[in-house]
């Protein structure tokens, strides 16, 4: 049966909280490495003609932090929040497949560390340390992939560990679109679904779908460098602009994977600190709804100077404008959202806020993007890098952290320090503007990006040292986040079960919730169910103890025996060794056997 | 478990669903791909010198029959006749064996042709979609298999009818992505 | 002013001067003066004045949404911070027509982008108009190759174009995908192997523009440069009439002669193309190596030091580069620069 202590109650845990809090911290720390990664970029780039590190350091520097950032840190801290929060805030004793939740987890680790290895792992492919991490880019373009330009093993790290990362994501999906539409509690339908489940169930949809896609792409790929075929080798018909339209048609919604959850956060934080009920609430969804939909007809956006031709990037260009419009309305809900409100200034408040007035910026330069002729100028320079991190820094960083803040004393019991966490933001605000605002200037001003050195004569060096200092500006806040988290797990205020008087369910359960989330399962009648509003009272506070027995399921070993299966048939075209393809697909048959067919409910 | 705010499935055949959603997109981006790069083969054997409609039309018909058998052995899981649950199992795996067995014939004689995957663009976009719908397969035969053996043990009964229909499901999208094959690769050359 | 020759475009254009200004007193307080060779601000042909315009407008609209929203923005979280003892607040749901109003209100704002957008698109992409002087670009990791095939002439790196003329640049790739850029002439385009793309432009003044490849396209990236030079009329004829011209054997016994044996020797032909020595296409065409003002894709002068140091170690230079090192002995490599350097 389970144990509820020590190191095998956690490789064994299918508690969607313990889940929550292994993807959360596994997340922060590829996080710090993403971090450092983009600090040695910056340190490089600070002065024309550097030589702090080689052209090959710094090609698999940049590949590393785009690849780290989007799959090991940003994806998995939503990931997170989607574990702990989500069956928490639907009145669910957990997700609908536990043992899946723990696989996602496991497969998710083990890619992340497969990745990472081939920074350590030079010598045994009889190179140097540092030197066989991937280097062609998050974006891989075929066919400088192919095994022709590319002959060492770092594209190889780069495509079978996406490969087992995206069945990570693909299980999570499945896991979250079963749990918010089936495991609801009594009286929570769908039009009172707090948002950041519905930004989950959205989220989850466009995982199941994008995933598949990019799937196809690697495996194409996989066969060109392992099997000698052709998919993207012009010399034999192939194309490599196929894997640009696979790779985007995945890309581009992976995009909204990375910012939905993170709007649904700033509409949970929002109405809280306002004290008012989210402005909207429909229109919030269903511009979320209809954002997932848009998002996979506007990929050729990325591919503008291949040359698709007049009429391609017309339509191309206008699908991708219209995304504005329900990205716009949602911001517009938002303000409203705290207008008329008694706003109270609490950092998980000023991150929405700044998520806010930042998403802003990198929304209006997305629109100069959506202009196919005036991308011309703008594609793979800096200004589109500029374009990206106020997307997914000012947007989705800004808002995981208004989530950490928020929900942190959830999961722990205890408040995070508000001066620290201003101190934070502060220094977060302004760090991220000094690096990333000026790189909208180098990139108008002609520098490309994904250079290790550039030339003085471009006039960007003093815009680039700017850079850096911001660059080192966000190191320094992380440390003070870093800081306080550590400080408060063990001297932070107690929160209590509802430190913020928020209004939805996972604020009626005690911080951090039993392993059973809710003493009894809690009926639901209006969209703000603690709160008082003109027809209902507040939800009446849920009995101390369960008035009866609640079954928790045990844990289970399998999930880990069967996400290791993935990485040991990875090894097999790595290494060249078959044998290691017989042990690995044992390895997962025997894992799934016993998962089936073990007593796990019993 | 089931009340008014779940939709009233079984939340593993609901996970289901979502996994057969998430297929049709893998099958489409090859089947896409397959189309995108018909006819750009540099060299030979071209789609025409090589398919055989005849035989693959056999075994075609083969996969629908498992199709058949399948129903059939859900039905009779559903009416708790073990007996013919088992030997309904037992078809629709043999199917799915012969099924596989016709591929691995057929991919050997178009390797004897000189159809490789390295041959041409032809030969890859082939090999690696009708293989991963060959993959599936096998996965799916594996599973008939495995639930068969436990009907052999009499660990298998209509408590277990859930577990068979999400095997039905399977093996039916199996079946019905193989007619859309048959039909893209085969008879539209 | 940006550049000494940017008179006529700034004062033509006086639409978007506005935002060129904002940019460039903002680069001024930052103590970034210029010049800035490959900017995207300073257009010199109808291609990129006509992107320029395009953007112009664009970022005209973006800087009222920005400023609307943000003002919005921080006026409310000002305006209604929690006071003490103030009654909590009403609880609003909605507003219908609130919400069709900023539904249609950035709907119509991107009609105003979209029409000129589709407008430029077909604009710059149009084919181009009989009598343009086609140029086979060729690209290669990580350098230009050129071809002029009306005038017989192949050179790297640096092209040449006569002012005011449209080019037609025909793109395609030896290897990866590559992009061809030069920021005041035209946008990129990207350079796909099996593929042919187009760039088409007519510059407005003589001058020398930078250029560079922006799309990833493995280690030295950052070192494919490039250079648009635009001449005169004659000073255009002249060049390509020098460079079709087979360059003049070295005299006997010279150093050059000598330099001349040593190319041979060290297999330099097997890779490189001099008009009536070798015919190799692996590498840049030198039989004009000497009138380029670069060498190496445009990261160093031409000058014997320059030349001496790439021979010796391609790799020191531009990590990667596919030009092996050949061991040439100090008293060879003198020659063989001088040979170079003779071929102008």
């Amino acid at each position: 049966m389970s144990e509820t202590r020590g190191w095998k109650s956690w490789v064994t845990t299918t508690d969607h909280k313990r889940i929550g809090q292994l993807y959360f911290y596994t997340a922060l720390a590829f996080f710090l490495l993403g971090g450092l990664e983009a600090l040695l970029i910056r340190i490089q780039l600070a002065k024309p003609e550097n030589s702090f590190v080689t052209a090959e350091t710094y090609d698999q520097l940049f590949t590393m932090h785009g690849t780290t950032m989007v799959f090991l840190a940003l994806m998995p801290l939503s990931a997170a929040f989607f574990n702990y929060i989500v069956p928490l805030q639907i009145g669910a004793r957990d997700v609908a497949f536990p043992r899946l939740n723990a696989f996602s987890y496991w497969v998710f680790l083990l890619g992340g560390l497969l990745l990472n290895s081939s920074w350590l792992v030079g010598p045994l492919f009889h190179a140097g340390m540092l030197n066989v991490a991937p280097d062609g880019g998050w974006f891989g373009y075929a066919n400088l992939t192919e095994r022709q330009f590319s002959p060492g093993v770092n594209i190889d790290f780069w495509v079978l560990s996406l490969q087992i990362l995206g069945i990570s994501s693909l299980a999570a999906g499945f896991n979250f679109i079963v749990t918010i539409l089936n495991l609801r509690a009594p009286g929570m339908k769908m039009m009172r679904l707090p948002v950041f489940s519905w930004m989950t169930l959205v989220t989850s949809f466009i995982i199941i779908t994008a995933f598949p896609v990019i799937t196809v792409g690697l495996v194409f790929l996989l066969f060109d460098r392992f099997f000698g075929t052709h998919f993207y080798l012009p010399s034999a018909g192939g194309d490599p602009v196929l894997w640009q339209h696979l790779f985007w048609l995945f890309g581009h919604p992976e995009v909204y994977i990375l910012i939905l959850p993170a709007m649904g956060i700033v509409s949970e934080v929002l109405p809280t600190f306002a004290r008012k009920p989210l402005f909207g609430y429909p229109v919030v969804v269903y511009s979320g709804v209809l954002i997932g939909f848009m998002g996979w007809g506007v990929w050729s956006h990325h591919m503008f100077a291949v040359g698709l031709g007049p009429v391609a990037d017309s339509v191309f260009g206008a699908t991708t404008m219209l995304i504005a419009i329900p990205t716009g309305v949602k911001i517009f809900n938002w303000i409203a959202t705290l207008w008329g409100g008694q706003i109270r200034g609490a950092t998980a408040l000023y991150f929405a806020v700044g998520f806010i007035a930042m998403f802003i910026i990198g929304g209006l330069s997305g629109v100069s993007h959506a202009v196919p002729p005036a991308d011309l100028q703008q594609t793979d320079t800096y200004y589109v890098v500029a374009h990206i991190h106020y997307v997914l820094f000012g947007g989705t960083v800004l808002g995981l952290f208004a989530g950490i803040y928020y929900w942190w004393p959830k999961m722990t019991g205890r408040l995070l320090s508000e001066p620290l966490g201003k101190l934070h933001f502060w220094l977060t605000f302004v760090g991220m503007n000094l690096a990333f605002f000026p790189m909208h200037l180098i990139g108008l001003l002609g520098m490309p990006r994904r250079i290790y050195t550039y030339s003085p004569d471009l006039g960007v060096a003093k815009l680039n040292l700017l850079s850096t200092v911001g660059a080192m500006i966000i190191g320094a806040s992380v440390l003070v986040f870093a800081y306080n988290l550590w400080r408060t797990r063990r001297h932070g205020a107690v929160a209590g079960n509802d430190p913020w008087q928020g209004a939805t369910l996972e604020w009626a359960t005690t911080s951090p919730p039993p392993v059973y989330n809710f003493t009894a399962i809690p009926k639901v009648e209006t969209r703000l169910p603690l709160w008082r509003t003109e027809h209902h009272a507040a939800m009446a506070a849920l009995p101390a103890t369960p008035p009866e027995p609640v079954h928790v399921p045990g844990g289970s070993w399998w999930p880990l025996v069967t996400a290791c299966g993935l990485p040991v048939l990875a090894l097999a075209p790595l290494t060249h060794t078959l044998w290691l393809a017989f042990v690995g697909v044992a390895i997962l048959l025997a894992g799934i056997y016993r998962w089936a067919f073990e007593p796990f409910e019993a | 478990m089931n009340h008014d705010t779940s939709l009233g499935l079984d939340s593993r055949k609901m996970a289901f669903w979502a996994f057969i959603g998430s297929e049709c997109l893998l099958f489409g981006s090859l089947i896409g791909t397959y189309l995108v790069y018909k006819g750009r083969s540099v060299v030979g054997p071209y789609p025409h010198d090589i398919l055989n409609i005849p035989f693959t039309s056999v075994s075609t018909f083969d996969l629908l029959m498992s199709s058949l058998m399948m129903v059939l052995a859900l039905a009779a899981v559903q009416r708790n006749d073990m007996r013919w649950a088992r030997i309904w199992l037992f078809s629709t795996a043999l199917l799915g064996m012969l099924f596989l067995g016709g591929q691995v014939y057929e991919f050997t004689s178009f390797v004897h042709e000189g159809l490789t995957l390295q041959r041409n663009l032809f030969g890859a976009t082939f090999f690696v979609l009708t293989g991963t719908h060959g993959a599936h397969v096998s996965v799916g035969v594996l599973w008939l298999l495995t639930l068969w053996w436990r009907a052999l043990r009499g660990k298998l009964t209509s408590a277990n009818a859930m577990t068979v229909e999400i095997t039905g499901l399977y093996w039916h999208f199996v079946d019905v992505i193989w007619i859309v094959i048959f039909t893209v690769v085969y008879l539209i050359q | 002013m940006l550049f000494p020759d940017d008179a006529r475009t700034l004062d033509a254009v006086p639409l978007y001067r506005s935002r060129r200004w904002l940019i460039l007193s903002a680069l001024t307080v930052l103590g970034c003066g210029g010049p800035f060779p490959q900017s995207t601000l300073a257009p010199m042909s109808g291609y990129a004045r006509d992107i320029d315009g395009l953007f112009g407008t664009v970022f005209k609209f973006m800087l009222i949404v920005f400023v609307v929203v943000e003002v919005l923005l921080l006026f409310t979280i000002f305006r209604h911070r929690q006071r003490p003892g103030a009654a909590e607040p009403r609880h609003t749901h909605g507003h219908t027509v609130l919400e069709i109003a900023w539904t249609i209100a950035p709907a119509l704002i991107l009609v105003f982008v979209a029409v000129p957008t589709i407008q430029t698109i077909f604009r710059t992409q149009a084919p181009a108009p009989a009598g343009a002087l086609n140029v086979r670009v060729v690209a290669h990791q990580w350098w230009w190759e050129y071809r002029y095939p009306d005038l017989g002439v192949v050179t790297a790196n640096e092209l040449h174009v006569p002012v005011g003329r449209t080019v037609d640049l025909e793109l395609t790739s030896a290897d990866v995908i590559h992009s061809f850029w030069a920021p005041r002439l035209f946008g990129k385009r990207d350079v796909i192997p099996g593929h042919t793309n187009h760039i088409i432009f007519a510059a407005d003044s003589t001058g020398d523009y930078l250029g560079q490849c922006v799309e990833f396209c493995g280690v030295s990236h950052a070192n494919m440069r490039l250079r648009v030079l635009v001449d005169s009329d004659s000073g255009f004829a002249a060049w390509a009439k020098a460079q079709a011209a087979t360059p003049a054997a070295p005299a006997k016994n010279s150093v050059e002669q000598r330099g001349q044996e040593a190319f041979r020797r060290y297999a330099c032909i097997g890779c490189h193309t001099v008009a009536g020595v070798s015919a190799g296409t692996i590498g840049p065409d030198l039989t004009h190596v000497a009138s380029r003002t670069t060498i190496a894709g445009g990261m160093l002068p031409t000058a014997a030091a320059m030349l001496q140091k790439w021979i010796e170690n391609p790799q020191a230079v531009k990590p990667g580069a596919l030009m092996p090192r050949m061991g040439v002995t100090p008293d060879d490599l003198t020659a063989l620069v001088a040979y170079l350097q003779s071929l102008k």
